[in-house]
């Protein structure tokens, strides 16, 4: 296979050699349990902490806000059923019809346990109605649980309104912003949420890691209960290695942040505007106003996306679909759905995300590569030949 | 990351047989643009011999359903009609040297495409799915008839719900018709067993006689076990004697004796053979 490019890092990224390098002693010789109380584990506990401060710094938050989990997944069942359990006689959550599953297939559960959930939709540009939001809140809704920027199109939401919507109402607000580190900022003192899940491998750090906003003063009972650590809101022994690794993964994501965006944003709208140009009938999902800079989700009709992907990975050019042969489901992507995309375009959406460590050349070679791709495919199916308005 | 055959691969990468028959004797389609997966199958065929003298298609989808339309082709031309109308699912998911069990509908698009051609050929035509005489659409979301879920739970002795969903696609998406799809599987293996079988039936080889214990533990008696906290497991078949090892509650339990002669050993001169017997291996 030729050279590897690396084009899904909405889905997990690369480790920075600077990550890698600050956790390799945590494995090898600086193996010891923080809690313990001879000091070759114990002086441990000034690693964590410190990873702690860095990650507090890209929140402009105190360290005591910040909690360590394993994942994303994680921080987002911890902060819904932990502030669920907080409120007992409050039964209504809201939340959006394009979250992550791993806030939609919560919400699916707990609607099963007996909790009342609103799905906000959106338009057919991914964009919330932030009225119908207002209008959702019901007295006893226990948590509105509202994403940051959209995995699968990179739309934006207004966060910081909504946050306020919902803080107006005095309910509590959680945000799923895994996909934000090093792109939108989560300046905590200017958005007024309660609880922000991050993650670490989708900034370059490592698998295994993520974080849990909790504001000062947020009422939430812990999710995994067991010892002391995280100042007993969250048992088990700390992830050392992989927590120092997220600590210096935020400090590179704030140091790089605006050089970073300037020089992702500039390969995506080329790869945009060639691809557009190159190919015909070709549509871009999303807001394109108000998207992560990372991020492209482009419809190719009459065409599947599996089939796609495939030719692409030949290639060795890595990237997503939303087509329902790539999800092991049989459903096309959810957030295309409920945007409305027609189904047409569902099948062949494909989304390109970039990281830091792509470049130009690599950019050019998909350029190439992709447009015979999609006029072999379309010469094969029985639509393109037929297509309205042809 | 799906898990393809070296073949699947090959058909995908080189597919045989892409585009149009001008003026073709008989065309076949399957699937639809809305579904995610659609097959156009072309076809030439000798007035005189009915043989199948070429095949062509068109697919919009995934790697392995171009992959199974691909191999389609190749295995139709040359065939007479009647030759080709035996093809099934089964066989060209073969020929591709297996699918995963995900991708088998795949596999049953290509065998629709081809008897849709065929009746095309013959003057019956193709009924849309909701006109089907006699047919119930069970699944509304890909718009699956009764009567397609039964043949597919017939043909290739499907059990579950999910394995009806990987060959037809039905219940994939919302999920209402879950219990509609179990009645269909409870009712087409209520008919395939209640069917007599012919008198003096062959003795069975021993890989068969294996495969069919196996498959009437696992449907019939292990389900049962387990409701009351029990199961069992099978251990060894010696000629034909059935070694089995209760498990959980079945184990000690007062009447198993009961439980092995008259439930496990019924099922199994049921479904296997007369004659098996059954035998309890004990720690």
């Amino acid at each position: 296979m030729s050279e590897i490019i690396y084009l899904d890092n909405n889905a997990t990224t690369a480790v920075a050699p600077e990550v890698l390098d600050a956790m390799a002693p945590y494995f090898r010789e600086a193996y010891g349990n923080p809690s313990s109380m001879h000091n070759f584990g114990g002086q441990l506990a000034h690693q964590v902490q410190s990873a702690r401060e860095q990650v507090a710094k890209l929140f402009h938050a105190q360290d005591t806000e910040i909690l360590f989990t394993s994942c994303g997944t994680e921080s987002d069942n911890s902060a819904i059923r932990g502030v669920l359990e907080a409120y007992p006689e409050k039964r209504h959550i809201i939340t959006t019809r394009v979250e992550h599953p791993a806030v939609l297939s919560l919400c699916a559960h707990l609607e099963h346990r007996g909790y009342r959930v609103t799905y906000l939709p959106v338009d057919s540009r991914g964009r919330l109605d932030p009225d119908q939001l207002r209008q959702a809140i019901q007295p006893d809704t226990a948590i509105v649980s509202v994403m940051y920027a959209n995995n699968e199109t990179g739309t934006v939401f207004p966060i910081e309104k909504i946050a306020e919507i919902v803080k107006e109402r005095g309910v509590v607000f959680h945000c799923d912003a895994v996909q934000a580190p090093g792109k939108l900022s989560l300046d905590m003192q200017r958005i007024p949420a309660d609880l922000v899940s991050i993650s670490g491998h989708k900034l370059h750090g490592p698998k295994g890691v993520g974080v849990l906003y909790i504001r000062r003063g947020t009422r939430f009972v812990p999710f995994i209960i067991g010892g002391h650590q995280e100042r007993g809101r969250r048992g088990g022994t700390e992830n050392v290695a992989g927590i120092v690794g997220l600590g210096k993964a935020c400090e590179l994501a704030r140091k790089h942040e605006n050089e970073e965006k300037r020089k992702i944003s500039e390969l995506r709208d080329h790869l945009e505007q060639e691809l557009v140009k190159k190919i015909p009938e070709v549509h871009i999902n999303g807001d394109v106003e108000h998207r992560l800079v990372s991020t492209s989700n482009i419809s190719f009709s009459y065409i599947e996306g599996e089939a796609i992907l495939l030719k692409l990975s030949e290639q060795g050019i890595c990237a997503s679909s939303g087509s329902a042969c790539t999800s092991g489901s049989l459903e096309p992507s959810h957030v295309l759905r409920a945007m409305g995309v027609p189904f047409t375009l569902i099948h062949g959406s494909i989304r390109f995300s970039f990281s830091r460590y792509n470049t130009q050349a690599e950019v050019d070679r998909v350029i190439k590569i992709l447009p015979p791709i999609i006029e072999e495919l379309r010469a094969m199916s029985p639509f393109w030949a037929n297509r309205p308005g042809k | 990351m799906w898990d393809y055959t070296d073949k699947v691969k090959d058909h995908f990468f080189h597919p045989r047989n892409v585009g149009e028959i001008p003026q073709p004797d008989a065309v076949g389609e399957a699937g639809s643009l809305v579904c995610g997966d659609a097959l156009k199958l072309f076809l030439k065929i000798d007035q005189k011999t009915k043989k199948i003298t070429a095949a062509k298609f068109q697919t919009f989808g995934c790697g392995s359903a171009i992959a199974s339309s691909s191999v389609l082709t190749e295995m139709v031309i040359g065939k007479t009609l009647d030759e080709a109308a035996c093809i099934t699912n089964r066989d060209i998911a073969d020929a591709l040297g297996g699918l995963p069990q995900e991708k088998m509908h795949c596999s049953v698009m290509g065998m629709e495409a081809l008897e849709a051609a065929i009746a095309n050929y013959r003057g019956q035509g193709t009924a849309l799915p909701e006109e089907e005489e006699g047919a119930e659409i069970v699944c509304k979301c890909f718009a699956v008839t009764d009567k397609k879920i039964e043949r597919a739970v017939r043909e290739n002795n499907l059990n579950s719900i999910e394995e009806v969903t990987n060959y037809t696609k039905a219940g994939g998406a919302c999920a209402s018709c879950h219990w509609k799809i179990e009645e269909i599987i409870r009712r087409v293996h209520q008919e395939i067993s209640a069917k007599p079988k012919p008198p003096g039936t062959k003795s069975l080889t021993n890989l068969k006689r294996m495969q069919l214990v196996q498959e009437t533990l696992d449907r019939e008696v292990r389900p049962e076990l387990r409701k009351d906290g029990g199961d069992l497991e099978l251990v060894d078949i010696e000629g034909k004697v059935v070694k089995v090892r209760l498990l959980g509650m079945c184990a000690g339990c007062q009447v198993a004796d009961f439980t092995l002669r008259d439930m496990v050993g019924k099922k199994l001169r049921e479904f296997v053979e007369p004659d098996i017997e059954v035998q309890e291996i004990k720690e």
